[in-house]
């Protein structure tokens, strides 16, 4: 049991996420993506009153993909909680060195750093406008990592090109002029 | 009830991959963007090569029915620049410092991550003000 434990490597993990594609369009005919279900959690949660136009339409319909990611947050309970790894990440010498350098600690068993994941005031306000960032940047893309670069990509549409490509860009500027200053001061 | 079935299924595999693979985690993230080790890529490119080799199998197959009799078809992206460069700018920017995207984000919240709730919570009231601006962006 161990393979249950244990991290998988990326020959094992890479080919199982590229199945998501061909597995979704024999189930139901269904493009793989995830972010469509930030939209079809506001439509669901949307007052009457409010009357924003992108979040009326028959959001049922999308039951099956809201059943998937129920399933996504599952297989992350069983995967982090009931079958979790207790060793660190183990992350390239260069990667660990940086890391320290900014002022994390090694990550010791976990996925995220309690730096800017434990609960506090200043880190759920980073969170959140992350989370901000993220919700409205895949909807204006019309996809994330899942619907453009692996779905997208692999049915070589273009726009999903341009999309990974802004992805890519956004991710390199706050990985290397944020992310190294986020804990000083 | 029972047709959702085989999407749990797919969408537990899915969310247990990510978490095994590490993808849902932060520090691997910061790895992938400074190019110091191959195991994000690698997950990211064998990701792609399997879709792509199935797509094309399925093509070459034709007209081959889903399970719930439609034929599958994969829907074209409609055609645009701006958006796709922009809206990617806005999420990889997001997705740089957080470190998870959706996927990993309702991994992580399923572990019981307050902090990826939050990131969930944030997310959520990103695309409804992506909604609310619509009209007024550029696309």
């Amino acid at each position: 049991m161990d393979w249950l434990i244990h991290p998988w490597p990326w020959y094992v993990a890479g080919p199982i996420i590229g199945l998501m594609v061909p597995l979704m369009l024999f189930i139901g005919n269904r493009s793989f993506g995830i972010s469509n279900n930030l939209r079809h959690l506001c439509a669901i949660t949307q007052p009457p009153t409010v009357e924003v136009d992108f979040f009326r339409y028959n959001w049922k319909e999308h039951t099956w993909s809201l059943v998937f990611v129920i399933g996504t947050a599952l297989g992350g309970y069983l995967a982090g909680v009931v079958f979790a790894d207790p060793n660190p990440v183990q992350l390239s010498r260069a990667a660990q060195d940086m890391l320290l350098s900014w002022g994390f600690l090694p990550p010791e068993g976990k996925l995220v750093p309690d730096e800017l994941f434990h609960t506090s005031v200043r880190n759920f306000t980073f969170l959140f406008a992350c989370g901000v960032l993220v919700g409205f940047g895949t909807r204006y893309a019309g996809g994330c990592t899942s619907g453009h670069a692996i779905t997208g990509l692999s049915a070589l549409q273009l726009p999903s090109l341009y999309a990974v490509l802004g992805i890519f860009g956004g991710g390199l500027i706050a990985s290397w002029f944020l992310v190294p200053y986020m804990l000083v001061g | 009830m029972f047709r959702y079935l085989p999407y749990l299924l797919v969408g537990i595999l899915f969310g247990f991959v990510l978490v095994k693979s590490e993808a849902a985690s932060w520090y691997r993230i910061q790895e992938m963007f400074h190019f110091q080790s191959f195991h994000m890529f690698g997950i990211l490119f064998s990701a792609i090569v399997t879709a792509l080799l199935s797509i094309q199998i399925v093509k070459r197959l034709g007209h081959k029915k889903a399970l719930d009799g439609q034929v599958i078809d994969i829907p074209e992206k409609s055609p645009g620049t701006v958006s796709y460069v922009l809206g990617g700018l806005i999420f990889g920017f997001g997705w740089g410092l957080v470190g998870l995207c959706p996927g990993p984000m309702f991994a992580m919240a399923g572990t019981g991550s307050l902090g990826a709730m939050v990131v969930l919570a944030g997310a959520l009231h990103g695309t409804w003000l992506y909604g609310a601006l619509k009209q007024h962006l550029p696309h």
